[in-house]
Order: C-alpha cells, then sequence, then structure tokens
C-alpha cells in the first residue's frame, strides 16, 4: 500500500490544515482524517479545500475518518451531499462514536475500511455469561444491513431485503421475514429465534436453509443445526403431552 | 391529526411523493393532489423532480405551455415565476415542469431546498414529483420535504421498494413517512389474489393517509391531462380528493371499496391457504 501525504500547509489564520484534517491515498480511494478543532471549522476547511483540489480529486472515492466528533443524520447527510455535488464519492465513514457510526450505517455508509472478516471459530464462544451482544430496537427494513462479530437482538421486524450477519445467535422478538445468517464464523451451535418466522432465507454458519411455506399459525421458534440440517423447532415451554 | 402545521400559515409545506418502484401512480397521485388541493383554494405549486423523464406536465395537460423549466431555474436562465405553468382551470395551481433534455445531476439537493424556500412564503402547498430509483433524483426530491407520501401498489414488488424507501427516508431524518395504496382491486384482494390493505400495512408499519380503488376513469383522465379529483364523481377521484382534505388536517374516514359492504380483506384471510 503506498500512502501519498498532501502537504499539512498553514490555512489564513495560521493554523495549521493538519489540526483540521489529512489527506492520504489508500488502496480503497483516498482517507481524510478529520481532526479536532471544531467541527464547523473542520468542515468549512475540508469543503474549501475539495474547491480547490476539483480537477485533482475529481471523481476520487472517499473515506472519512471523523475521530471524535459526534454526528447526526443531517450533519452527515450535508457532508455527503457537499461531496457528491463536487463529482466525489463519500463511500465510508469511520468514527470513535458508536453513535455516529450506526448513524452512517443507517445513511448507507461503510464503518470500516475493509470488511469486517468473522472472526475464525476457534475460540468457541457461546452460552458463556456476558457474551458480547448488541440490542437493536427498531425495524430492519429492505436494503438494512446489520452486521456484528458477537450476538444480535432485535427488538422490531426484520422485513424482506433486510440482512443479519452475526457471528453468535440472532434473537427477533418480531416477524422475521429477511435475511439472517448466525454464526457467521463457522459456529455451528448459533442459534436463531423468532417470534413469528417466515425468512427469504436463514444460513447457520455453513449451512443454508430455505424455509417451505408456513401453514396455518405463526408461532415463536427457534431454529439451530441438528445433524446437519437446519432444523425449525416451534417455541414450547409448557409441553402439554 | 393535523399535518398543516397550525400556526404557520404563512409557510408552504413541502409534500414530496415517492415510491422507489416505477409506475405506481406517483405522478398520477402528484397531479390529483395538487388539483384537489387547489379546488379547495389552496395555493398549491407542483415540481416535477423527474428530470429527463418528465410527464407531470402531460398529465395536468399543461405541456404545450412549457417554456422554462426547474433546471432553467436552477441555472439561472430565467425567475422562478418564470418557470411557474399556470392552470387554466384552477387558478392557485402551478407546475414547475423538469427539463427534458437533462439528466438528474443537473439539480442538487440544495437547489431544491433553495428553491422550495423560496416558494414557501408565497404558496400553501409544494408538491414534489419524485422520480423512480433511489438516487440522486430521489435525493433531490426528498431533501426539502416536511412530509413525504410513499406511493405502493397492492403487490409484493412494489411493497418492498416501499419499505426500502421508507428506510432511506428515515434515514434522512425526512420521516415519519406516510402511505398511500394505489390501484387497490376489491374483488381480487376478496378473492385472496392480491394484498389486502392489512397485509399492506403490517409490513410497512406507517400511518395510511390514502386507499385509491383500480379505475379506468384515473388512466383516461390522465390522458387527456385532465386530473379526475377536480370533477370526477367516481370513487378513485373521491378517494384523491380525501387525501387532500387529510393533508389539510381534515378527519376523513376512509371510503368502503368493496361494494358489498365487507371489510376487504377479512374475508380473504380466511380463505387463504398459507402466509403471504
Amino acid at each position: 500500500m503506498h500512502a501519498v501525504l498532501i502537504k499539512p500547509g498553514t490555512d489564513r489564520n495560521g493554523m495549521e490544515i493538519s489540526t483540521k484534517f489529512q489527506i492520504k491515498g489508500i488502496r480503497e480511494g483516498l482517507l481524510v482524517t478529520l481532526g479536532d478543532a471544531p467541527w464547523e471549522q473542520v468542515y468549512a476547511a475540508l469543503i474549501e479545500h475539495l474547491d480547490e483540489q476539483r480537477d485533482f480529486l475529481k471523481g476520487a472515492r472517499l473515506a472519512l475518518d471523523v475521530g471524535n466528533h459526534m454526528l447526526k443524520a443531517a450533519d452527515l447527510g450535508q457532508i455527503r451531499n457537499q461531496i457528491s455535488e463536487r463529482d466525489l464519492t463519500l463511500w465510508a465513514v469511520i468514527s470513535n462514536s458508536p453513535t455516529t457510526e450506526r448513524t452512517a450505517q443507517t445513511l448507507g455508509l461503510e464503518t470500516r475500511l475493509s470488511k469486517p472478516k468473522p472472526e475464525p471459530a476457534a475460540q468457541d464462544t457461546r452460552y458463556q455469561d456476558g457474551d458480547p451482544a448488541i440490542l437493536v430496537h427498531r425495524t430492519l427494513r429492505s436494503g438494512y444491513s446489520l452486521q456484528n462479530p458477537g450476538h444480535v437482538v432485535i427488538l422490531g421486524d426484520v422485513n424482506p431485503g433486510a440482512e443479519i450477519i452475526s457471528g453468535g445467535d440472532v434473537i427477533v422478538w418480531g416477524r422475521l421475514r429477511g435475511m439472517v445468517h448466525a454464526g457467521a464464523g463457522g459456529n455451528e451451535s448459533a442459534v436463531i429465534c423468532a417470534l413469528d418466522l417466515a425468512p427469504t432465507q436463514l444460513r447457520i454458519a455453513g449451512v443454508i436453509a430455505i424455509t417451505p411455506q408456513r401453514r396455518g399459525k405463526s408461532q415463536p421458534e427457534m431454529v439451530r443445526i441438528l445433524n446437519g440440517q437446519v432444523v425449525a423447532e416451534p417455541w414450547n415451554p409448557k409441553k402439554k403431552d | 391529526m393535523d399535518y398543516s402545521g397550525n400556526g404557520k400559515q404563512f409557510s408552504g409545506k413541502v409534500v414530496t411523493v415517492t415510491s422507489g418502484k416505477g409506475g405506481v401512480g406517483k405522478t398520477t397521485l402528484t397531479a390529483n393532489l395538487a388539483a384537489a388541493l387547489a379546488a379547495d383554494g389552496q395555493k398549491v405549486v407542483c415540481i416535477d423532480g423527474d428530470i429527463g423523464l418528465r410527464n407531470l406536465d402531460v398529465v395536468l395537460g399543461l405541456e404545450n405551455r412549457i417554456v422554462y423549466d426547474l433546471v432553467d431555474v436552477v441555472e439561472g436562465r430565467c425567475r422562478l415565476r418564470q418557470a411557474m405553468i399556470r392552470d387554466k382551470r384552477l387558478p392557485e395551481l402551478y407546475l414547475i415542469p423538469a427539463a427534458q433534455t437533462r439528466d438528474k445531476n443537473a439539480v442538487s439537493p440544495s437547489d431544491m431546498i433553495r428553491l422550495t424556500n423560496e416558494l414557501r412564503p408565497e404558496m400553501d402547498w409544494i408538491l414534489i414529483d419524485s422520480p423512480a430509483g433511489i438516487e440522486r433524483g430521489f435525493r433531490n426530491a426528498i431533501a426539502p420535504a416536511d412530509i413525504v407520501l410513499v406511493v405502493t401498489n397492492p403487490e409484493v414488488s412494489a411493497v418492498r421498494d416501499a419499505d426500502r424507501i421508507i428506510g432511506l427516508i428515515e434515514a434522512e431524518e425526512k420521516g415519519p413517512a406516510r402511505l398511500v395504496i394505489n390501484r387497490i382491486k376489491p374483488a381480487m384482494v376478496k378473492r385472496g389474489e392480491m394484498l389486502s390493505m392489512e397485509d399492506v400495512l403490517e409490513l410497512l408499519a406507517i400511518e395510511l393517509i390514502g386507499l385509491i380503488p383500480d379505475d379506468e376513469g384515473v388512466v383516461t383522465s390522465s390522458n387527456r391531462g385532465n386530473p379526475i379529483a377536480i370533477e370526477g364523481k367516481s370513487k378513485a377521484a373521491q378517494s384523491f380528493r380525501n387525501i387532500a382534505q387529510r393533508l389539510q388536517g381534515h378527519k376523513v374516514p376512509f371510503l368502503e371499496l368493496q361494494e358489498d359492504g365487507n371489510l376487504f380483506g377479512r374475508l380473504a384471510r380466511l380463505l387463504r391457504p398459507g402466509g403471504n
């Protein structure tokens, strides 16, 4: 990988540009690292720079490392619009703030420079107290992709066209109609639970399953691998027979 | 619910009509909604956001009067007023047509915000007809919106796209979007051959603001450039007028689309063999 550092200089006020941002060439395009100066200043300086270097930068793909800045969807949307108006593409936002990361994800931006590879199944992470998991309290709509190395819990529906890729278990407290990949790192003991299971496709570790059309009433179900096959069983804590 | 924004009478509301999928009736809804609002005495301007594939002018019957268009305004070749075509039937209805010889990139989201801000003081309603898709044209249309109407047909593919669009609207914090289900065929719903209103709402889970039955009269009136909502007597015409009423904050019950009084879908769900 060859890194090209664009001259750190000073702006009119004598403030080093590098405290506002730095631009570096990386394999995926250009990486713009924003400094800790106030957001308005950083933003203005960046836009000014993009305008100055318009011809040079034309068509580039930008990744934005916003560091510690806390950005709302409106801020990110604005900077994305400004960037796209200059014939550039903003494809990723890297942030130290999980909130900002999530905001970037809802705008369809990447939050890692390279796709995170699910952790190899070397260590068995299941069923230990305090496994890392994320809780998402909303409905995932079509086009939304949620990826997490740990477990995933959704309070809401997973609509067709949405996908969840989890290193561990996936629990959907709602209707599951999209695609779920549990145990994506190869963990065959991962399970998928949903109150209403009608997914387009399920994957556990390396096994793919398409669920048949359900007949009759919906009920909570748990899906796991039994003897190499993906099996869905009704969740019935009080078995009558 | 009052969508008109109490106390903000000096500022027009921007309503964007969008869908994701093409051909579900965005342009027809925009034209009829505009006509219905204008017939209620509101000042209305519609903006055709479909640059390069314009047709709101055709549906409104104003095609032959286009001199300047949206791109001319944005690029400063004319004043905003010059691009506003005044309807002859309804004096407070205006259209800003799209350019046909350019593409979506000729306009940016901030252009649309500037333009609508200029229109707000003079107008009660600014309706934007969004193009299909989720790219630049969609983002242009959505950028200035106060209210977003998502149009869908009771078809699986249209509902999927509507779901995607609603997600994008939520991400842009333009929500909550309101849903219009267009081209319902009550007889097919009754036979369980078409998604029912309940099926669609169950998936999309947003507030419903309109139900429009399938009606050949809508096609005829669109072809003639004479929106059915102006004088039409059919249920479809009434449905368009009802949406306009609801936008103005009036409580209007949804029309019974099933002739024999059955709440459509109820029977269908009993008869249907499986899930979806």
